[in-house]
């Protein structure tokens, strides 16, 4: 394995080297689980292990609700009923699921914007960042069919406005949109075509998460300082770094005993509050609830995709220039995937070479406010779509872009950053004073 | 009574989830003191037990629970029958249709309460969470944290809300509910005081029937709220004193890294 | 101490790395470093805290577990119908009616004094299968008329509609021990296997008599069956 420089796992016994040399499995878990690791992560590095275990909690808990759920029209609603009120443990089992399901995307959030703080994005991490953010959509996709399973009013209407998304695209919008519902309207066969896909997606982002770990476990973790493990020997590295197991591996499932038991508390005592209450109503092709909301973890890019209206200058000049093919129905769904795509493009927009923010003076304001742009648009997601709001989200999606577009490669230029330590050890060292390396401890 | 309810029902096919939004207007849901609400709250067996009582005189007239198997009734956490007043409850009380006989039998514990929308009446098995009593503010979902979602505390209001008010409109009596959103529902007055008698000789005021009620239809919603509050806890129990050993060991662990000579 | 940078605190890991599962990876080579902890007041307190960690972490890891292995267990809907009560104020002497329990029919037949009679008189050394098989009864119980029939008078008999040669169901009123002119006797067409008006095999290649459920009277028109 490429990285930084660390004893590798030798076989010992016969039994040992017979393995080894047939599958060295037992060397890449060694290499995996004790890779060194910079001894100054702080705890924004937690949440790698949470997301990790909320991919097995979410492949856990679906595969035995799946022994009891009825991907039809006509059963699907009264099968989860089944699960809630006849299966042994099921109302746990699916709440688990459900609110497991917002877990998740806590933990992606958090970990996104870890990422874009300290600078993981950059050089050389942009593969680990590409592989993440099509996780990210892996995760948002297999979320969306999977809150159609349940076919409550929120299911069926919410696929109905997803699935129209696509119907904007011009010319070969309503072919596409037909094709993925498999008819002119949700159905039957969309219910059991998400059903399938909702299964296997998980499956994709368990790959992607081998290969994200693969990536990063090859240039070494980032860190809070942004500075990188001295690697030109093994003794030096050794200065800069901890062996994952089990200095983080205990760290790592201390938090995540302390956020699962806030999890606990909320399955527990208020399973229903991150729902919405029409989903417990059946499916109804015939009556659209009031307000259709999307699940919080959608609503900025909600938020973004309802921003741009017709009245708005740049959807007019859009459409001006591509003679009407750009609309503005189409032009939002372009400015919700855009606003994912100028994250994904961080790596070649942020034009500092420094990659912490934390040695960032004037970045540290921007980020923060991007902080607060994406509470704003999740808020604003959730509210109806009328002044002032309107304005509100017009005003909020403009940051999200030009954070990325016009204030990452500009700050780079102008920006004049801190000192930063020349080592991890010095920062380390910093925290916690000055290591004799030759005393014995205690 | 019987007859003016049903009669009035069946003005109320207009009435569907998304028509009770439709007029909007700030609705007005008392916040009902329940017995399980909080985490440590527990159903009112008695509270369950009028609160069958009420719907099977008055509200089965019109509205099914059909996702609620009557044996649940005889359930730990529900109303506390036992096996034998299920039975009786579901033979004297309804018929269902049994394919095999290819005819009607009265019910068994076994079958489910009958479905019952033929008035446009909704069902009624998960209305008290197809329903948020409490919103905001400002979208922030801060009142349904602390005061919970308000299902059952908006079923309470609404079967309490009626001004007295009527009016006629496009072909169908309306009756102001200052509960409702929009302010008139399609649904008559079910409850008035004294009308449906109870064994103990419970208050059955107006109130406290709608308050027995909307408690019975918490339970054939959430009928496994005790079970999940007691996994709540467990689980919590669990994690805490796992989390307190692992950060106990994190701390021994890292001692040597973070103070090394000490 | 394979794979921990040199300036580790040398003997935490190693403690580590006697109690946990990494053991074996991590530290075969150079046990001659260990340092024994055994009379160490701090190490024995170490080892507590560690030893309780792994153990609260297993108890909270074994709790997750259960409930997925309990979800395969038969539900709730399934459970309640493992009894049911059945009406039989409408099943004349002579005539039999078949339920279904546990996805398998249920013969009850409502015996005439000729069958019961027919049954009682049979030797028990013409059985093939000497036992009652009734599990309302004891399992050594013999083969008799008596043991059979669900009540006293032994108008009752109340059996699986399941041939115990191969699953298929058998016919009433029909094959080699039916009473002319009056009934009973069931036949099985797979095999060819006779039932005697008790239900007993008497012929053909089924190994056992039909067996009863465990059933009773609850009053005096119903019986409950499981």
């Amino acid at each position: 394995m490429a990285g930084i420089p660390h004893d590798h796992y030798e076989p010992n016994s016969g039994a040992e080297k017979w393995l080894h040399k047939r599958l060295p499995i037992v060397g890449l878990l060694y290499d995996t689980i004790m890779i060194p690791t910079p001894k100054n992560l702080n705890w924004m590095w937690i949440w790698g292990i949470i997301l990790t275990f909320c991919l097995a909690l979410q492949i856990v808990t679906g595969i035995v609700l799946v022994m009891h759920y009825t991907p039809h029209v006509d059963l699907a609603f009264a099968s989860v009923e089944h699960i809630m009120r006849n299966v042994n443990g099921g109302f746990m089992l699916r709440y688990l699921h459900a609110n497991g399901a917002s877990l998740f995307f806590i933990a992606v959030y958090a970990h996104i914007f870890r990422g874009l703080y300290y600078g993981s994005y950059k050089a050389p991490r942009e593969i680990t960042w590409i592989i993440g953010m099509l996780i990210y959509l892996c995760m948002m996709g297999t979320a969306f069919m999977g809150y159609v399973l349940p076919w409550g009013q929120m299911s069926f209407w919410g696929a109905t406005v997803i699935t129209g998304l696509f119907g904007a695209i011009p010319l070969i919008g309503e072919p596409i949109q037909t094709w993925l519902l498999g008819g002119p309207a949700v159905d039957n066969a969309t219910l059991n075509r998400f059903f399938s896909l909702h299964y296997l997606l998980p499956f994709v982002i368990a790959g992607l998460v081998a290969v994200h770990i693969w990536a990063f476990h090859t240039t070494g973790n980032n860190n809070p300082t942004g500075v990188e493990v001295r690697r030109t020997s093994k003794a030096e590295a050794a200065k800069d770094t901890v062996p994952f197991w089990p200095y983080y591996v205990i760290k790592d499932l201390f938090a995540l005993a302390v956020i699962l038991a806030v999890f606990f508390a909320v399955v527990g005592f208020m399973p229903n509050y991150l729902g919405h209450p029409d989903n417990y109503i059946e499916a109804n092709p015939l009556a659209t609830p009031a307000h259709i909301v999307p699940e919080w973890y959608f609503l900025p890019f909600y938020a973004i995709l309802r921003a741009f209206t017709s009245e708005v200058w740049v959807v007019q000049i859009a459409s001006f220039v591509t003679g009407g093919i750009i609309d503005a129905k189409f032009f939002g769904v372009l400015a919700m995937f855009g606003a994912i795509a100028v994250m994904a493009l961080a790596p070649w927009l942020d034009t500092s070479s420094v990659r912490s923010g934390k040695y960032r003076p004037s970045f540290k304001w921007w980020f923060w406010l991007l902080v607060i742009d994406f509470f704003a648009l999740m808020w604003l997601g959730a509210m109806p779509a009328e002044e002032p709001y309107a304005s509100f989200s017009l005003i909020a999606s403009a940051y999200w872009f030009a954070y990325f577009l016009v204030i990452l490669p500009l700050l780079g230029v102008i920006e004049k950053p801190l000192p930063r330590p020349a080592t991890i050890e010095e920062d380390f060292e910093a925290h916690y004073g000055k290591s004799s390396d030759a005393t014995p401890a205690e | 009574m019987f007859k003016k309810i049903a009669l009035s029902a069946l003005t109320a096919l207009s009435l569907t989830a998304g028509g009770a939004y439709a007029a909007g207007g700030e609705a007005h849901v008392e916040d009902f003191d329940f017995s399980f609400e909080g985490p440590f709250g527990t159903y009112d067996q008695m509270q369950l037990q009028r609160g069958l009582k009420v719907y099977t005189e008055v509200c089965a007239a019109c509205h099914g629970l059909k996702f609620v198997p009557i044996r649940s009734l005889a359930e730990d956490g529900g109303p506390g029958f036992t096996e034998d007043e299920v039975r009786a409850y579901a033979e004297q009380n309804f018929e269902v249709f049994d394919e095999e006989l290819d005819d009607f039998r009265p019910a068994r514990p076994t079958d489910h309460f009958p479905e019952n929308n033929g008035v446009g009446a909704p069902d009624l098995s998960l209305m008290a969470k197809a329903r948020a009593g409490f919103h905001g503010p400002y979208g922030l979902g801060i009142n349904q944290f602390v005061k919970g979602m308000g299902g059952a505390e908006y079923i309470a209001s609404l079967l309490t809300g009626y001004t007295g008010e009527e009016k006629f409109e496009a072909g169908t009596t309306l009756y102001e509910n200052h509960a409702f959103p929009g302010g008139w529902i399609s649904m008559a007055p079910p409850l008035s005081d004294e009308l449906v008698e109870f064994d103990d000789g419970h208050d059955n005021s107006v109130h406290h029937m709608a308050q027995d009620v909307s408690a019975f239809l918490m339970w054939t919603a959430e009928p496994k709220m005790m079970a999940r509050k007691q996994a709540g806890f467990v689980g919590v129990f669990f994690l805490v004193v796992l989390s307190a050993l692992l950060y106990l060991v994190n701390k021994r662990i890292w001692r040597p890294i973070k103070h090394p000579g000490h | 101490m394979k794979g921990t940078p040199l300036h580790t605190g040398p003997e935490t890991s190693q403690t580590l790395c006697d109690h946990w599962v990494f053991a074996a990876l991590v530290a075969p080579s150079n046990g001659a470093n260990l340092v024994s902890h055994a009379d160490d007041h701090e190490g024995t307190r170490r080892d507590f805290l560690y030893y309780a960690a792994a153990g609260a972490g297993a108890v909270t890891a074994g709790a997750a577990i259960w409930p997925l292995v309990n979800q395969m267990n038969p539900s709730a809907d399934v459970r309640a119908l493992s009894t049911i009560r059945v009406d039989v104020s409408g099943i004349e002497t002579g005539t039999q009616l078949t339920v279904k329990w546990l996805g398998k029919p249920v013969f009850i037949r409502r015996r005439t004094e000729e069958e019961i009679a027919d049954a009682a008189s049979v030797e028990m050394s013409a059985l093939v299968d000497p036992l009652a098989r009734n599990a309302n009864l004891d399992a050594s119980a013999d083969a008799e008329d008596a043991n059979r029939a669900l009540d006293e008078t032994g108008q009752w008999l109340v059996m699986m509609g399941v041939c115990t040669h191969l699953g298929c169901v058998p016919i009433g009123n029909a094959g080699d021990f039916t009473v002319e002119g009056v009934g009973g006797g069931w036949f099985c067409p797979c095999h060819g296997s006779h039932y005697d008006t008790a239900g007993r095999i008497r012929k053909g290649p089924a190994p056992e008599n039909l067996p009863v459920p465990p059933a009773e009277f609850v009053d005096e028109t119903t019986i409950l069956l499981g």
